[in-house]
């Protein structure tokens, strides 16, 4: 990280051809794009991206396909093609483009790429090689394999769900981040397929399920059940374990901040910053009475956060040794002195929106960065056909005419 | 030489808890070689965390520790020694990957940062992932999970908008914040692997925790960074309530909205004017809500999924662990595998939620603290069974 920004993309030389739309699959080629893979997103008029027009996030819809931020932040720097693969002469596009990639993605309900004549069997055989990612619900395979799913219901039949949320309240649904989550996942799969290409030539099939790809990142939760023979539940805030372990109020309403304790040194630091005598209770004495009487601790440690404000608290526990963190709503994680230190936003122009703040690669390696907004749809048609493939005038127009490119 | 799309790549892993080693894993359940080095005594602090079945505490019997070190061999290793960190510089002088999560700083300190491995081995990719990275101002910040997992916005969006007034937003369960930041490091572990091909050298991943947390916001957080005032959020469907437990439905689209509809019967209040559109589904949504929730009371969550799945309608039951182990779908698919242990027993592990057509999940189970310590040591790096006896001795193993 030394030389960031200088060295070449880890994935450049890289081609993606990519079918996937709404949130999870485009997340997972947005993150190989910005590794410097060359991202073709194969879109149509027939049959949009979602995320152009809806916001599921701010409940609101669009008219207008290029004006979407959601669509933007989730499709930074990739190219846009636009095929109606109802049509022969797209799916013979699609072939094409194919034989020149390295890697097709893909999360349709399974089975329908197949009856298209673009399954994973008819792709091979344009190009032995090819790496392809099919991402879907439950799995292309399996009773319910036709299944469909979004982020809340993938998260909700993990299992993850019914673990967050207060005791006391239905479950916490979790947010988009389980979509992102499925896309991360699936950029892990098509790398670890790259590097087996490239140790032994050989391309291969990926069948991801995006409700396993939830229950895989709360793996520890089924051990305790088949070993302890125990179903996790809920505890809002609280740890099995560690108490203090908790939210508390700063002095301003809907402020808060994090305090977490997991050794006597964290809770002598503690001690050493909130001298409330009540604290030296014989009924804090150990990590087992403190857990017990955690709701008595907690509303001792909330009289000294509720006295001063989130930062300041932060300071002078971190100074001691507690972890204690800001409790980051989205509006007031960009103005934290860390993640603006470390430029952790970049401004993309986008030509409808204008600047836009985006959230910038996560890895810090060299040459990874964001330098183009999503595509308008259909942008990039005429390169693609023209420098990628090499069509002529002719051809391109032919298959304007058998509207087969909108 | 094992099998898998990352065989021959040899890792060794300095981690703890949840988030480096499970980087580690990813790796090593599809192949890699992995060596986990851990503290003689204690091992990883996931040893001591638990769950322990009758919460009686036992380093091979931590069900958090058992799962996230599938596919390791394990060796005991003091840094606090001269002679441990010369064997540790001798572990790192020919793997292709480093994954470590110590405080930045304190491997350069002991002569095993990146500068000083990568000169010996400079095809090293060394993956650091630690709370905040290697800069800013909170590098040496104390973070446990839920203080990272709050301090990256995550809690925020959805407490925003249905949770209770006066109350903190909830974590989410288990650690799904120190995961995420697992994965974003396999993912940059092995893009630098993959680079390392043309560029010949391998580099420093710097992988700080919550940044990898607010990339899986980054939607979220993309729109409150730019609009300050953002439009309060509204949702057709969500979760309700059946007789036997809660249930997701998302009839986002027009086609599954009316798949929903006719799942219901095609009630008489489902031919109303904003029933028609997207925008008046959205600006009645409360008045949906309720009629669903009234649908809904007198279903089974199963009967309810099936239904509107038969309609093409997303719907999904909240499951607790029995019933995702029960679930007919995850046996179809072998989403669950037995893994035997000499001290834990045969249980069941979830594999990976990939099938990857030709070189499939290789997952075996956890080390036992020190269990390969004479065969990578004296196999390995060839000391003698004397030398192994006096690196006991002496607390360096």
């Amino acid at each position: 990280m030394e030389v960031a920004d200088q060295g070449r993309a880890p994935l450049s030389g890289i081609r993606v051809t990519d079918f996937t739309w709404a949130w999870a699959g485009p997340h997972g080629t947005l993150l190989l794009s910005m590794l410097g893979a060359e991202v073709i997103k194969i879109e149509s008029h027939a049959r949009l991206d979602h995320a152009r027009l809806h916001s599921l996030a701010a409940g609101t819809v669009s008219d207008d396909l290029d004006e979407s931020p959601l669509f933007n932040d989730l499709n930074l720097g990739k190219l846009s093609l636009t095929l109606d693969l109802r049509k022969e002469e797209a799916r013979d596009v699609v072939r094409r483009l194919v034989a020149r990639s390295d890697v097709v993605t893909q999360n349709m309900r399974p089975g329908v790429l197949d009856r298209l004549g673009l399954g994973y069997e008819d792709l091979r055989a344009v190009k032995p090689d090819i790496i392809m990612l099919s991402s879907s619900a439950v799995g292309a395979t399996g009773p319910e394999g036709s299944y469909a799913g979004y982020a809340p219901t993938f998260a909700c039949m993990s299992g993850a769900v019914e673990i967050s949320g207060y005791p006391d309240e239905p479950p916490s649904p979790l947010s988009g981040a389980v979509d992102l989550r499925v896309g991360t996942t699936a950029a892990f799969a098509v790398l670890a397929a790259l590097h087996h290409r490239q140790q032994s030539g050989e391309g291969q099939h990926i069948d991801l399920s995006s409700t396993e790809v939830m229950s895989s990142m709360i793996g520890e939760a089924f051990l305790e059940y088949s070993l302890c023979d125990r179903r996790p539940q809920r505890s809002g805030n609280r740890d099995s374990a560690m108490a203090p372990h908790n939210c508390y109020r700063c002095r301003a309403e809907k402020q808060w901040v994090t305090i977490a304790v997991g050794s006597d040194a964290e809770w002598s630091a503690l001690r050493s910053v909130i001298s409330d005598p009540e604290l030296g209770d014989e009924a804090f004495a150990g990590p087992v009475e403190r857990w017990r009487n955690q709701e008595r601790l907690d509303s001792i440690i909330e009289r000294w956060t509720r006295q001063r404000e989130p930062r300041e608290a932060v300071e002078i526990l971190q100074r001691a040794g507690v972890a204690a963190m800001v409790v980051h709503t989205g509006a007031s994680i960009g103005s934290d002195p860390h993640v603006r230190e470390r430029g952790v936003f970049e401004t993309v122009v986008h030509p409808k929106i204008g600047e836009r703040q985006v959230v910038r690669p996560p890895w810090g390696l060299e040459g990874v960065g964001v330098d183009r907004p999503a595509p308008m749809i259909g942008e990039h048609t005429e390169y693609v056909l023209q420098e990628i493939l090499g069509l002529s005038r002719d051809e391109i127009d032919r298959l304007e005419e058998a509207g087969a490119i909108r | 030489m094992r099998t898998g799309a990352l065989a021959g790549l040899s890792v060794l892993e300095l981690g703890g808890m949840v988030a480096a080693p499970y980087c580690a894993k990813l790796l090593g359940d599809l192949g890699a070689e992995v060596l986990k080095v851990e503290a003689p005594g204690s091992g990883d602090p996931a040893r001591s965390r638990g769950p322990f079945p009758d919460d009686i505490p036992h380093p091979e019997r931590s069900a958090l520790f058992l799962y996230l070190n599938t596919s390791k061999r394990g060796v005991t290793l003091n840094l606090a020694t001269e002679t441990g960190i010369r064997i540790f510089r001798e572990l790192a002088g020919d793997v292709d990957v480093l994954i470590e999560d110590r405080v930045p700083g304190e491997l350069e300190g002991l002569g095993l940062g990146y500068p000083q491995l990568s000169e010996r081995n400079p095809r090293l990719v060394m993956t650091s992932v630690t709370p905040f990275g290697q800069t800013g101002p909170y590098r040496h910040h104390h973070s446990h999970h839920l203080n990272l997992y709050h301090a990256s916005a995550h809690s925020d969006p959805f407490h925003l908008a249905f949770g209770k007034e006066g109350r903190p937003p909830p974590k989410a369960g288990g650690y799904l914040g120190d995961y995420d930041a697992g994965l974003t490091a396999a993912i940059g572990t092995l893009a630098a692997v993959i680079g390392r091909a043309g560029s010949g050298r391998g580099q420093h991943v710097d992988i700080s925790k919550q940044e990898a947390m607010m990339c899986m916001e980054r939607v979220d957080i993309g729109r409150l960074t730019n609009d300050p005032n953002p439009q309060p959020r509204r949702v057709v469907g969500g979760l309700t309530r059946a007789v036997d437990g809660y249930l997701m439905l998302t009839p986002l689209e027009k086609h599954q909205w009316k798949g929903l509809i006719r799942a219901m019967g095609e009630p008489e209040w489902s031919k109303a004017e904003w029933c028609r559109t997207e925008r008046g589904r959205l600006e009645h949504a409360d008045e949906a809500r309720e009629h669903i929730d009234r649908w809904a009371a007198g279903r089974t969550r199963d009967e309810i999924y099936h239904r509107c799945q038969a309609e093409k309608t997303p719907a999904g039951p909240v499951r607790d662990v029995a019933e995702v182990r029960e679930w007919e779908q995850a046996r179809a698919r072998e989403f669950f595998a037995e893994i035997e242990h000499p001290e834990a027993g045969t249980q069941v592990y979830p594999t990976a939620p990939y099938r990857f057509s030709r070189t499939p999940w290789a997952g075996f189970a956890a080390p036992l603290l020190g269990e390969h310590n004479q065969e990578v040591y004296c196999e390995g790096l060839g000391y003698s069974q004397q030398d192994l006896a006096r690196l006991a001795a002496a607390g360096v193993i």
